[in-house]
């Protein structure tokens, strides 16, 4: 196997590129389904369960699993993208066999679809973030400062969900992951109550899942309270992203190069 | 290392391919000379794409020299790449794009600057008589169609060299005169070209010079017609039915001289009488006297049997 490091090029906003214009020729859909959904799910869920449970961790409910589901939709797409819209294009349209016929390589082909999947995440989580502003669940500008974060989610979950399209046989193979890392995470890691609620071994557990940090470092971002230990969260971030698009390059190179 | 000759666009030497236990490729010397069209003609599976391949540098390969444009493919890959278009076996057009889109978004790989692709597209649309359909989804488009797609996407960046795996298998003859035409043009304009292909008559209409292989071994090389005069004898009859059991070696014909596929036997011979008398032996019989050609040089060398 080729371990070299990925030496992402120029190329690689190639890649960028194509997506981007792919999906702004569906912008109609996507856009319904960025603001439509968390719309739904924040009036739903926030004010349905926010009038029983009223403030959770000195927060109003609403606020609390408004920044969570920013957290959250930010895995979800980003992992989504990488593993159904990636393995479409590299198993059966044979996309990137094509464009390994350019001087564009794998190295940009797979940095290049992990920045547009980080990309897809800013849009989802930048809509429910609009969402939360316009029902009142945004605290001040330093909202702002989430965006980045968004991003650095969406890229480090892109980045092991793009290793399982590398190694997917077909489309079932996802389930796995879905059901076995994704779906855990969405239910242990914040998104809905504070892990300090959590029994103490799970507690211990959840921290080496990276949406716990993910949801340390938005949530307080976009409610307005400061952040507890910014770095280590952004820093378990950008661990996984980073030695993920490693393995993920490695992997793709081996069942493209052959 | 001694120094690559300015006129070869590609040079190889003792090119191999192992995969596990099987030897795809072993041990090809390959020259092509520039404005040469070159074909690599073999049977499925006689290593054909997989030399291809490694010439491209789209997969490693086990061992050789390997040298395009007169630059090892290992330190030069992507300034090879600037310069070299590939019309692959399978259609991986972009189905998420229409036609002119598809070649926009392909000279993005490339670096294209957008000014020169404006100024592109529209000539390689009218080149390949897709200029109509340039805002139709690739959905719509007929398989030659998308053949010819492709032969325009590959002349996006316009390349020294083009790359032609198996270009009209699967196509009408009208699209495969097209393809002809197309390539012949190409060749005209000065371009490289290596193609491979297992139709004799593609071969014998583009190549200037062919090499057939088969088990990743080279069999044959030369020019198409001085092919058929090395390697085969001037006519033959094809004899066509039922024929008693071991004829010609009854009839006193050497095992090199005839060949058997299924239900017809083939005579070879550089006496035109000795054929006719031959044929007039066995009046019952379709009996069909011809020139031979490349494909029976082909058939001779690779044999009949069929690949699976």
């Amino acid at each position: 196997m080729d371990w070299q490091l990925p030496l992402p090029r120029l190329e690689t906003l190639a890649v960028w590129r194509r997506n981007a214009l792919v999906w702004r020729r569906m912008i109609g859909a996507s856009v319904l389904m960025h603001f439509g959904e968390p719309f739904i799910l924040l009036i739903g869920l926030g004010y349905g369960l926010g009038r029983f449970i009223g403030e959770m961790a000195g927060i109003p409910y609403f606020a609390f699993l408004a920044s969570g589901f920013i957290a959250w939709s930010a895995m979800n797409v980003a992992s989504m993208e990488a593993m159904w819209s990636v393995y479409t294009r590299m198993v059966p349209q044979q996309t990137y066999e094509a464009i390994l016929a350019t001087p564009t390589r794998v190295d940009d082909i797979v940095i290049g679809e992990l920045l547009w999947c980080a990309s897809k995440s800013l849009v989802s989580g930048s809509a429910i973030l609009v969402v939360a502003t316009v029902l009142g669940a945004v605290a001040d500008w330093r909202a702002i400062l989430a965006l980045p974060a968004i991003f650095l989610t969406g890229f480090c979950f892109a980045a092991p969900a793009l290793i399982m399209t590398a190694l997917a046989k077909g489309y079932e193979f996802f389930t796995f992951y879905l059901t076995l890392v994704m779906t855990p995470m969405f239910i242990l890691c914040g998104v809905f109550y504070p892990t300090a609620s959590l029994p103490a071994p799970m507690q211990t557990f959840v921290q080496f899942l990276p949406l716990t940090h993910a949801v340390a470092l938005i949530r307080p971002l976009v409610v307005g309270q400061p952040v507890i230990d910014p770095w280590l969260h952004a820093g378990v971030l950008a661990f996984c992203g980073f030695f993920g698009a490693w393995i993920a390059v490695v992997l793709v190179r081996r069942r493209l190069i052959v | 290392m001694t120094p690559i000759p300015a006129d070869l666009i590609i040079m190889c030497r003792g090119l191999r391919k192992v995969y596990g236990d099987l030897e795809a490729v072993s041990g090809l010397d390959l020259d092509v000379p520039r404005g040469n069209c070159f074909g690599l003609l073999g049977p499925n599976g006689a290593g054909k794409t997989t030399t291809l391949r490694m010439v491209l540098g789209q997969s490693p390969r086990t061992s050789g020299v390997l040298s395009i444009f007169g630059e090892s493919i290992d330190s030069n890959l992507r300034e090879i790449r600037q310069r070299t278009g590939i019309v692959p076996q399978a259609d991986n057009l972009d189905p998420d794009f229409t036609v002119a889109e598809n070649l926009r978004i392909y000279g993005l790989y490339f670096r294209i600057t957008s000014s020169v692709l404006e100024h592109r597209i529209p000539k390689l649309l009218k080149l390949v008589e897709l200029d109509h359909r340039a805002t139709d989804r690739i959905s719509t488009l007929s398989g030659g169609m998308k053949r010819r797609l492709i032969l325009a996407r590959a002349l996006i960046n316009d390349p020294d060299l083009l790359v032609f795996d198996e270009p009209t298998t699967g196509l009408d003859p009208q699209a495969r005169h097209m393809i002809w035409s197309l390539i012949h043009r190409l060749k005209r304009n000065g371009k490289t070209i290596l193609i491979t292909t297992h139709y004799m008559e593609e071969a014998e209409r583009l190549c200037d010079e062919i090499v057939i292989i088969d088990h990743g071994k080279l069999l044959a090389q030369g020019a198409p017609g001085e092919m058929v005069r090395i390697h085969c004898q001037k006519e033959v009859l094809e004899i066509r039915g039922e024929l008693p059991d071991r004829l010609f070696d009854n009839l006193g014909y050497k095992r090199n001289r005839f060949e058997q596929a299924g239900d017809t036997y083939y005579l070879y011979s550089d006496d035109t009488t000795e054929l006719l008398e031959t044929a007039a032996v066995l009046p019952e019989l379709a009996c069909l006297h011809r020139q031979s050609g490349l494909e029976d040089v082909f058939l001779r060398l690779t044999g009949r049997e069929l690949r699976h």
